[in-house]
């Protein structure tokens, strides 16, 4: 599907990296004035992974994610408010402010869940799906990592039962070029991660992960394979990640001068030239997705969606000590979730 | 009560205490300095690994983002800068690899320091610690040992949630073979530390996140606090409390509020878990009758149990005045939630009423 070219699609695309966007600034913000507690990991700047990706995906598929995992959270398309809710430490929150950002799950829409874990989320995609083989089922599942993950034992072992069951799964790695400071030129001794898959055996490819079309396409691809019994394969998104590692992070690992290049390829700005014809690369025969009016819709809309999600949460409840050991079994009979059996 | 443990230099931090003297500090080594200078727990851990390999090339420093990045919470600092990038050397994100290259580097002549940057993420290189590190020197008959030091912050109290505060010590302490240190205070983040780098073993040290800014004298010199002498931190007549890593200081100012009620209570540290000096807790036990026993991990199967089996299975049970007590984390994941993490783990206060209720109860 071209997204630039249809207007429902590039609506949709725009919106949900604008709220990507918008929910990171604002937590961000929030931090910094001392409301939110923790410690936080953005993804701002790479925007267009997870909402290429996901927007790749049926109602009923899977993800799993990561530390970095408010966008795929975001793109899988959880409610902002019960994720505000979760950064605030709320009982109204995704995990009843049990987790925090690092562990924010949805599984009414497949997602998981974040990661505290390096990795944690690679063999556990394997697993979901053998259960969906298992079950009989179509669902796909896509993986996201990062670059540092390619490099943890539970990532080899995760993708290789993938390939030689060929399990419905498909790995997604966002390669910000950094895992905390550890570059992937020191981390790595091939040139693309992609050559990893070749080792398992399956598809291997290398895409602009600031280009939401190119990551859609790539991962459609994928996933119509995993959906119709091909098996696995991996993506390698290059991207960017625009702050700090987390909060701690001074940034004397990299130069100013490559953050402000990478600055400069935005892909929310990117994709806004595209979709309203004003990059000089679209084709000229194809009308306009979008009109500057439109876009701004787009911005106001992902604005407001997260002030309102602030406004909610903040006004929720904190999550309450008095149940604090609650949850640490889960009671005989309880619902298995993520899914029907048989 | 007695106190036969030696306490190191500086080891009675709480104001206002009576001083422990319990005479020279064990092994000899502490030299008569003048004054020791205040460091944090941090730079004290720094100090002793920059010290460690001045004095011996085989020491080295590897681990994720130790260089440029200064550690994950900024012990290793700048010495990438003053030991280079082949003795301070950054990893991809690996630890089962970087325990195993430790192990590995220590059977062929090295003393490798690896540090961890979430005590959490040992699981990922239990393999090499459990079955590899602590069991070769014994599988091959004593042929070969492996002088490595693995360091890992561990604890609640940052928000960081269930995957990155956890106390993990009795996973070690379980293990013939480990060697386990929980240090304090700054002297013995690098006394310990100073110790762990030239024991012939693996040695775990665990150290608390919320302590590495806690300042402390610290000797100039590298000043060996032996593995395996319990602390004691502060005498008294009516309760012993044993406490370990953050939960130290919570003692010592429960114990400060206890004595302003009347109740006069010793604080005992273990200092190193294995090799643990049990004689001194239970000569303490057996003296005020009554013993607390405070640790921030889960209750179930956590280290405090070893130590009441020691203290009823010693000749201090005949004295005792009191049920043994323990005073726990609750069995529950660290949450994230600030007031429920406070709630997870045992706070001053809950030392104080505890502690209280054991005197005045029994
Ligand atoms: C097993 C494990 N090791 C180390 C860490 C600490 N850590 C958290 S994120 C991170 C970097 C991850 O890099 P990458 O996979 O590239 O993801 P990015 O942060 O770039 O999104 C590290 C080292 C961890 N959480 N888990
Ligand atoms: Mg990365």
């Amino acid at each position: 599907m071209t997204l630039t070219a249809d207007p429902g699609l590039a609506k949709h695309a725009l919106t949900t990296m604008w709220t990507i966007r918008r929910f990171e600034e604002a937590v961000d913000d929030m931090f910094a004035r001392g409301l939110m507690h923790g410690t936080m990991h953005l993804s701002i700047g790479q925007e267009a992974v997870p909402t290429g990706a996901c927007m790749a995906l049926s109602e009923g598929d899977y993800i799993t994610s990561t530390h970095r995992g408010h966008g795929h959270c975001i793109a899988k398309g959880a409610k902002l408010d019960a994720m505000m809710a979760e950064l605030l430490a709320k009982e109204t929150g995704y995990c009843r402010g049990r987790g925090g950002s690092m562990h924010i799950a949805d599984v009414a829409t497949g997602n998981l869940g974040a990661n505290g874990i390096v990795a944690g989320g690679v063999p556990i995609a394997a697993g979901a799906g053998l259960a969906v083989r298992m079950r009989g089922g179509s669902q796909v599942v896509v993986s996201f990592f990062g670059d540092g993950a390619v490099n943890e034992g539970a990532w080899h072992e995760g993708v290789n039962l993938a390939a030689i069951w060929d399990l419905p799964v498909v790995f997604v790695c966002e390669n910000n070029r950094y895992g905390m400071s550890m570059s992937v030129d020191r981390a790595f001794n091939v040139d693309t991660l992609a050559e990893r898959a070749r080792g398992y055996g399956i598809p291997g490819v290398t895409v602009d992960g600031n280009d939401p079309q190119a990551v859609h396409d790539v991962v459609t691809d994928a996933v119509q394979r995993a959906r119709s019994g091909g098996g696995p394969s991996f993506v390698e998104a290059l991207t960017y990640r625009w702050k700090g590692h987390s909060k701690s992070d001074k940034n004397l690992y990299r130069t100013r001068e490559e953050i402000e290049s990478w600055r400069e390829r935005d892909p929310i700005a990117a994709f806004e030239s595209a979709v309203t014809g004003a990059a000089a690369a679209t084709a000229p025969s194809v009308p306009p997705a979008l009109s500057e009016s439109d876009v701004e819709e787009c911005r106001i809309l992902a604005r407001d969606r997260v002030r309102e999600a602030i406004r909610t949460a903040s006004a929720a409840p904190d999550a309450d000590a008095a149940t604090l050991t609650d949850a640490v079994y889960a009671p005989a009979g309880a619902p298995i979730a993520g899914g029907t059996r048989g | 009560m007695t106190t036969t443990s030696d306490v190191g230099t500086g080891a009675v931090t709480a104001a206002g205490t009576e001083p422990v003297t319990g005479g020279a500090a064990a092994g000899g080594t502490a030299p008569a300095v003048a004054e020791p200078r205040t460091l944090t727990y941090s730079e004290a851990v720094r100090e002793a690994m920059a010290q460690a390999m001045t004095a011996d090339e085989s020491v080295f420093l590897f681990g994720e983002d130790v260089g440029t990045y200064g550690g994950a919470f900024g012990v290793s600092g700048d010495l990438v800068h003053r030991f280079g990038t082949e003795r301070v050397r950054d990893t991809p994100i690996s630890e089962l690899g970087i325990v195993g290259a430790a192990v590995g580097a220590g059977l062929a002549g090295m003393r490798p320091i690896v540090e961890i940057q979430f005590s959490d993420f040992t699981a990922q290189a239990m393999d090499q610690i459990a079955n590899q590190a602590a069991k070769i020197h014994f599988m091959l008959g004593g042929a070969a040992t492996v002088p490595m030091v693995l360091r890992a912050p561990g604890g609640s109290g940052t928000g960081a949630a269930a995957q990155h505060s956890q106390s993990l010590e009795a996973w070690f302490a379980h293990v013939p073979g480990l060697k386990v240190v929980m240090p304090s205070t700054a002297a013995d983040a690098k006394g310990l530390l100073l110790s762990a780098i030239d024991d012939p073993n693996p040695v775990i040290v665990l150290e608390h996140k919320l302590l590495y800014k806690q300042s402390g004298p610290v000797p100039e010199d590298p000043v060996r606090v032996p593995l395996g002498e319990t602390a004691v931190r502060r005498t008294g007549a009516d309760v012993t409390i044993v406490a370990t890593g953050v939960m130290v200081p919570r003692a010592l100012e429960a114990a400060e509020r206890l004595a302003t009620d009347g109740v006069s209570a010793a604080v005992l540290d273990p200092r190193t878990l294995r090799p643990l000096d049990d004689q001194t807790i239970v000569d303490s036990v057996a003296a005020t009758g009554r013993a607390l026993l405070v640790q921030e991990a889960p209750r179930t199967g956590g280290f405090m149990s070893e130590i009441a089996a020691r203290i009823v299975e010693s000749p201090a049970f005949g004295r005792l005045q009191a049920p043994v007590s323990r005073l726990c984390g609750l069995d529950v994941p660290i949450p994230y939630a600030p007031q429920l993490e406070q709630a997870a783990v045992p706070q001053v206060d809950d030392i104080v009423a505890k502690a209280g209720e054991l005197v005045r109860r029994w």
